[in-house]
């Protein structure tokens, strides 16, 4: 029986790799293509966001007060006076000038006049015009807002908050590679396996269906319970090679995509025994997904009609992926691990903000083997079954 | 062979019954309200070893329903087959292994080699490494698919692949043959190649059933004969039994005038 079952495993190995095209679409393609995608569109996002460092801004200013006017002076911004607001306005609509501030008359004295225990006191309203659709615009804006709200809080002030040097925010690198990779991967792991999967399944048995293949084995005396199991373990190990193709690609990448330094945030904090762990629950993953496509695609008649079928659980495994990003980490309770695809997730998550309990993934594992097995077992009634393999 | 004392049975169909469901697509095209089609209707013969047996019959009459039964790719409703004394409901596994079909509906996958397929259906029947070499290289040698042999199926003639799925067929050197229609789609030269051979595994004491609505060709190959119309065995017997007054078109004609009402 054994020896049926790696003859079918070596049959579909040599179809796979003997097929160069589709060992680079299936293997290296998706890697290349996620990491450049990702890195190009993290340094996209980057390049939006900033300016220049010896960009200097122009803005006009009308009544500046004498209190601010060197401090804003080193905001590097090339400053005018100005009482023509229809023609800046027009300027910075145009993206010739970058703001416009106008303070109200006697700003200063206005200003320690002000009592805000007093109701009927209007505060003084300095007033800046700004264009977010301009990067260099947007920027001064957020910088003249940042120097005024300091500078507002300087005027009363009671008491500071973290204003020294000191490193305030606690959380390790580890903990920020946890938090992004436990947001993210979980959903784009779960998209690039069921995708891997698609990308084989239906062609090994739809389409060895639609071109008449498939009757050549059945007339052998292989038991349809060795050409299943073979397909099986076949198809799960290549979806597994495209998987880790993608999982690499988006390891790499996926600091560029964050806008984090290389340094800060990178896979190698995740010790071996993650990667295992990771490595099992994906395995575990794959083989669900395969069994459920191949007993699909036996049920179709062509590769095509596989395909389309697959699409609506596409959708529910992409829709669960999501749950990661919303969720409030993996849930304690263990009865979730027994709810298929949504474990997998759940244990993903666990692991890459290493919070996960070995109950769960061990009940995530067992879950997911029983229900391939339970696919497998469909599998061969179906290829025992003379409706779905012959149907004239 | 035929005429020998006690002739060994080799396969035994017994009132075998087969139907299929008809689409709602198909009941509109024939213009009935059935929602079954009845391929194989109480069919019974015998088969005995060392001879060629042809199921003869117009297209549609259930002679490939029948030889898919025998080779137990599908389920008989009711009888039965016993194929070497095995029945193809309790034990199709076993009749797999002692049988070679060979149709042209079973395709061999384009991206392989006939070097690679020998050894890979010589696997998947457990045909030991020490007699597959000697085995492929005489009918690789005897069909002229040794020049061919590491050519891709996808890029070979169809009589070359053919040709092949006919070597591949019988890579476990099986004791009963199953061919269904055996030179359809095939050029003179390579149809004699086929029937050259049938004739020479005959000798070899090995038992052929095969199917065809070429009547020439039954004469040319066959010990016995048996005429089906519309699932049911209208005629059966010795070859020279049947053709002894008129030639066996001309039998086949006047059967079929009176099973189906219509002459032809």
């Amino acid at each position: 029986m054994r020896s049926n079952i790696v003859t079918i495993i070596k049959k579909e190995f040599a179809k796979f790799f003997g097929d160069k095209r589709l060992v680079f679409t299936t293997l290296l393609l998706p890697g290349l293509m996620i990491f450049f995608m990702y890195s190009v569109m993290g340094d996209a996002i980057k390049s939006f966001a900033s300016v220049d460092d010896s960009y200097v801004y122009k803005v006009s200013v009308s009544n500046m007060p004498d209190s601010v006017e060197e401090d804003i002076a080193a905001l590097d911004f090339d400053i005018s006076d100005t009482e023509d607001f229809d023609t800046v306005k027009s300027d910075i609509m145009d993206k010739n000038t970058d703001m416009l501030i106008i303070f109200p008359e006697d700003f200063d004295v206005l200003v320690t006049n002000y009592d805000s225990s007093d109701a009927s006191q209007i505060p003084p309203n300095i007033e800046i015009y700004y264009n977010s659709t301009s990067t260099e615009s947007a920027n001064a804006y957020s910088l003249m807002l940042n120097y005024l709200d300091d500078y507002e809080s300087k005027l009363a002030n009671r008491f500071d908050i973290n204003n020294t040097d000191k490193a305030y925010n606690l959380a390790s690198d580890k903990d920020m590679t946890g938090e992004i990779f436990s947001m993210m991967l979980p959903m784009l792991m779960m998209i690039f396996m069921f995708s891997g999967c698609m990308g084989i399944a239906p062609e090994s048995i739809a389409g060895e269906k639609e071109r008449g293949t498939i009757a050549t084995l059945l007339a052998t005396p292989m038991k349809r319970r060795e050409l299943a199991i073979g397909k099986i373990i076949s198809l799960s190990t290549l979806a597994l090679l495209s998987g880790m193709s993608s999982f690499i690609g988006t390891m790499l990448a996926l600091p560029q995509l964050m806008g984090f330094e290389t340094e800060a945030m990178n896979a190698a904090v995740y010790s071996a025994a993650d990667y295992v762990l990771l490595l099992l629950v994906i395995l575990s993953t794959i083989l669900i997904f395969i069994s459920l496509i191949s007993v699909i695609s036996a049920f179709s008649k062509t590769v095509k009609e596989a395909a389309t079928s697959v699409m609506p659980i596409m959708i529910i495994v992409m829709l669960v992926g999501i749950t990661a990003m919303f969720g409030d980490g993996a849930p304690t309770n263990t009865a979730w691990y027994f709810v298929p695809v949504y474990n997998s997730v759940q244990c993903m998550i666990g692991i890459f903000s290493f919070s996960y309990y070995p109950v769960h993934i061990i009940v995530t594992l067992a879950t997911n083997v029983v229900f391939s097995v339970a696919f497998m077992y469909v599998l061969t009634r179906m290829f025992n079954s003379e409706k779905v393999m012959f149907s004239i | 062979m035929n005429n020998e004392m006690n002739p060994q049975e080799i396969l035994c169909v017994q009132n075998l019954m087969k139907t299929f469901s008809i689409s709602n697509k198909q009941r509109r095209l024939e213009k009935t309200n059935q929602k079954t089609k009845i391929a194989v209707n109480d069919l019974s013969f015998t088969a005995y070893k060392g001879e060629i047996f042809g199921l003869l019959g117009p297209n549609g009459a259930g002679k490939t329903t029948t030889l898919r039964i025998i080779s137990t790719l599908l389920r008989p409703d009711a009888g039965d087959v016993t194929v070497n004394g095995m029945s193809v409901k309790s034990d199709p596994s076993l009749i797999r292994g002692q049988i070679g079909f060979l149709t042209s509906e079973l395709k061999l996958e384009d991206c392989f080699t006939p070097n690679y397929l020998f050894d890979f259906f010589s696997n998947l029947y457990g045909v030991e490494p020490s007699i597959r070499k000697q085995r492929q290289k005489t009918l690789f040698k005897k069909f002229g698919i040794d020049k061919f042999s590491e050519v891709k199926i996808g890029n070979l003639s169809s009589g070359m692949k053919q040709k092949v799925s006919l070597v591949i067929s019988i890579v476990h050197d099986p004791d009963i043959i199953i061919f269904d229609e055996p030179t359809n789609g095939l050029d003179v030269l390579t149809a004699k190649v086929v029937t050259d051979f049938l004739l020479e595994l005959r000798e070899l004491g090995k038992s052929i059933i095969l199917s065809t609505h070429i009547f020439n060709l039954a004469e040319k190959l066959c010990d016995r004969v048996g005429i089906i119309i519309e699932g049911k065995m209208a005629l059966c017997g010795s070859l020279a039994g049947i053709t002894e007054s008129k030639p066996l078109e001309d039998i086949f004609f006047d059967i079929y005038a009176k099973t189906v009402g219509e002459n032809v």
